[in-house]
C-alpha cells in the first residue's frame, strides 16, 4: 500500500515549513508512530534545530560532483531503516548526479511506493507551471521545479502561512538568513510586493488544490460526469470552460492558460473561434486554424468553429449548449474611436452570460510593446 | 499602422525558422544562439515541441499528461523569452510514436525556412545523432545543429 504524502507548501523561505513539519512529526511521535528525519535543511536556524529535538535523525551519505564532497539524503538508509513516517524536506532539491534519481520528489516516489508516509516541505516558486508567472510577479527565475502532479498526487497540501510583514520581521530578527545576507535579501526577493505576489499565488494554489480533491471526492461519491449528465446535475459538479480563440499566434498564450485551468479544476475545455459568415479563413489565418486544431487534439480539447455576426452572442449560445461556466478571452485590443463609449467585450460577456465566470489573459507581447524589449528600455 | 502591426506579428521578413525539440530539458545557449539568429534574420521562431505517444494509444489520441504538463511550460518560457528577444513565436506540439516519427510528422506539415535542431548532451535533452542523420539526408531545405559545450550545464 502506498504511504500518505503529505506537503506543506508556503510562500517563501522562512515561513515556517520546516518547522510546522517537525511540529506535526513530533505529534504523530507522541501517539505512538515510528517516525524518522530522511533529510533536513535546518539552514542553521535555532528554531528548527530545536524541534528536531528528540526526533531520530538519519545520517545524510557523501557523494563527490565535480571535485567536491557534498551531503545529499540517504535513500537507501530510508529503506533499510523502514520507518512509518518519514520527514523530507525540500521536495524540489536537485540531486547530484550519481544517486538513484535527479530529482528529490523522485527520491519521495520510492519512499511512497515502500509504503512508507512521507512529509516534506516546498515552496510555491518551484511549482514548474507557477515558473513563469512567479518569475514575472517577482523578477526572479528559479531554477529548481516540480511537476504540478506532484502536487495533485500529495494526499494532503497544508498551507504554512505568514503575512510579508511577519515574514520581513523574521527576516530582519536574523530568524531566516545569518546577518551578512540580510539586507541583500531586503533588497532583492524579500520585498513585501513580491512577497504579497507570492502569498497571493499559494493561497490560490492552494485552494484550487481543496477544489480539486472536494471535486474529485464528490464524483467518486455521486458516480461519473457522464452518469450525473444523465441526471441533469452537471452544473452541480464539474466545469468547462470555454475559451474564445482566433486563428492568430497570441491565442495560443490562451489556448495554454486555459488548458491548465482546465486540469486544475478537472473541466472539459472547448476553443470557440467565431468566424465571419462568408469568410472562410485563408493563407496564414487557415494555417494557424489547422495549428490550432492539431493543438486542441494533442490537448484533448475540442476546437469548434461557429459562423456568427457577433462574438458574444455567438459565445452565449455555445455556452449555453455546451454547459459552459468559465470563459476565458484574450486581452481585447484598445478601444478606439466611437467604441470607447459602448460596453466592452467582457463586460458584454458578463451580461450575456449570467453566472459563468469571466477571465481575461494578458496579452505579454503587447505588455512588452507598452514597455519595450529589455534592450530598448536600457537605452 | 496596421500593416506595421502585422508584419511586426508575424516575423518581419516573412522567414520561419523551425526549432523542434523534446524532453524536458533544452539547453540554454541552444535557445539563446536560435533566438539571435531568429532576431538576425527578422524571422519568425517556430518551437516546436516533438510529443510521444505509447502503442497502446491511438496515434490522434490527446498526448499523455506528463507531455503535455513538459511541454506547455517549455514553450511558454520559449516565447517568454523569444519575446523579450523582440523575436515573434508561433508554437507547435506536434505527435508521433518516436522522436523521429514526429519530426517527419512536422516537417510534412509545417511551412519553414530553416531548421535549427538542438543536438542532445549530457546535461539537456536533445537529438540523438542517429536522429539527426536522419534529419539531414530527409528534411528539406537548410538544417542547423546546434550542440552545446558539452559541459555546458544551463538549461531551461
Amino acid at each position: 500500500v502506498r504511504g500518505h504524502y503529505k506537503i506543506f507548501l508556503g510562500m517563501a523561505a522562512g515561513v515556517g515549513k520546516t518547522y510546522r513539519m517537525l511540529q506535526e512529526g513530533k505529534a504523530e511521535q507522541a501517539a505512538g508512530r515510528d517516525v524518522v528525519i530522511g533529510y533536513l535543511e535546518p539552514h542553521a536556524r535555532a528554531e528548527t534545530e530545536a524541534q528536531a529535538e528528540g526526533l531520530e535523525r538519519l545520517p545524510r551519505r557523501t557523494v563527490e560532483f565535480r571535485g567536491t564532497t557534498v551531503e545529499e539524503m540517504d535513500l537507501p538508509a530510508i529503506f533499510q531503516r523502514a520507518p512509518e513516517l518519514c520527514l523530507i524536506d525540500e521536495l524540489a532539491h536537485t540531486n547530484p548526479p550519481g544517486v538513484e534519481h535527479a530529482k528529490r520528489y523522485e527520491d519521495i516516489e520510492d519512499v511512497l511506493d515502500a509504503g512508507i508516509d512521507v512529509f516534506s516541505t516546498v515552496n510555491v516558486q518551484h511549482l514548474e507551471s507557477l515558473n513563469d508567472r512567479v518569475a514575472e510577479l517577482t523578477g526572479v527565475r528559479v531554477r529548481e521545479t516540480f511537476p504540478d502532479s506532484v502536487l495533485v498526487s500529495a494526499d494532503e497540501v497544508v498551507l504554512v502561512d505568514l503575512t510579508p510583514e511577519a515574514l520581513i520581521g523574521r527576516l530582519r530578527a536574523g530568524k531566516v538568513y545569518p546577518a551578512e545576507r540580510v539586507s541583500a535579501a531586503l533588497n532583492n526577493f524579500f520585498r513585501v510586493e513580491n512577497l504579497a505576489a507570492l502569498r497571493e499565488v499559494a493561497l490560490r494554489q492552494t485552494a484550487e488544490d481543496v477544489e480539486h480533491k472536494r471535486a474529485g471526492s464528490v464524483v467518486e461519491a455521486l458516480g461519473t460526469r457522464e452518469e450525473l449528465v444523465a441526471d441533469d446535475a452537471q452544473q452541480a459538479v464539474s466545469e468547462r470552460i470555454l475559451a474564445l480563440v482566433t486563428p492568430r499566434t497570441r491565442s495560443q498564450r490562451l489556448v495554454r492558460r486555459a488548458w491548465r485551468s482546465a486540469q486544475r479544476l478537472g473541466a472539459e475545455l472547448d476553443l470557440l473561434y467565431v468566424q465571419p459568415p462568408g469568410r472562410p479563413p485563408r493563407g496564414e489565418e487557415r494555417e494557424q486554424l489547422e495549428a490550432m486544431r492539431r493543438l486542441a487534439s494533442v490537448l484533448g480539447a475540442t476546437l469548434l468553429v461557429e459562423e456568427g455576426d457577433d462574438l458574444v452572442d455567438t459565445a452565449a449560445r455555445v455556452a449555453a449548449e455546451r454547459g459552459t461556466t468559465y470563459v476565458l478571452i484574450g486581452q481585447p485590443p484598445p478601444r478606439t474611436g466611437l467604441r470607447r463609449f459602448g460596453e466592452s467585450l467582457p463586460d458584454r460577456l458578463l451580461r450575456k452570460l449570467p453566472g459563468v465566470d469571466v477571465r481575461i489573459v494578458a496579452d505579454r507581447s503587447r505588455r512588452l510593446d507598452s514597455f519595450g524589449p529589455p534592450a530598448e528600455r536600457a537605452r | 499602422v496596421s500593416f506595421l502591426r502585422r508584419r511586426r506579428a508575424t516575423g518581419g521578413s516573412g522567414r520561419r525558422i523551425l526549432f523542434p525539440f523534446i524532453g524536458s530539458t533544452l539547453s540554454q545557449r541552444t535557445l539563446d544562439a536560435t533566438l539571435r539568429l531568429a532576431r538576425s534574420q527578422d524571422a519568425t521562431l517556430v518551437p516546436a515541441y516533438l510529443a510521444t505517444i505509447p502503442h497502446h494509444l491511438s496515434l490522434d489520441s490527446p498526448a499523455p499528461l506528463r507531455e503535455s504538463e513538459t511541454a506547455l511550460p517549455m514553450l511558454e518560457l520559449i516565447e517568454q523569452r523569444a519575446t523579450h528577444a523582440g523575436v515573434a513565436v508561433d508554437s507547435r506540439i506536434e505527435r508521433g510514436r518516436t522522436p523521429r516519427h514526429a519530426l517527419a510528422e512536422m516537417l510534412e506539415s509545417e511551412r519553414y525556412d530553416m531548421l535549427v535542431v538542438p543536438a542532445k548532451t549530457s546535461a539537456s535533452d536533445g537529438f540523438e545523432p542517429n536522429d539527426i542523420a536522419w534529419l539531414l539526408e530527409n528534411a528539406p531545405g537548410e538544417v542547423l545543429v546546434l550542440r552545446p559545450e558539452p559541459t555546458e550545464t544551463r538549461a531551461v
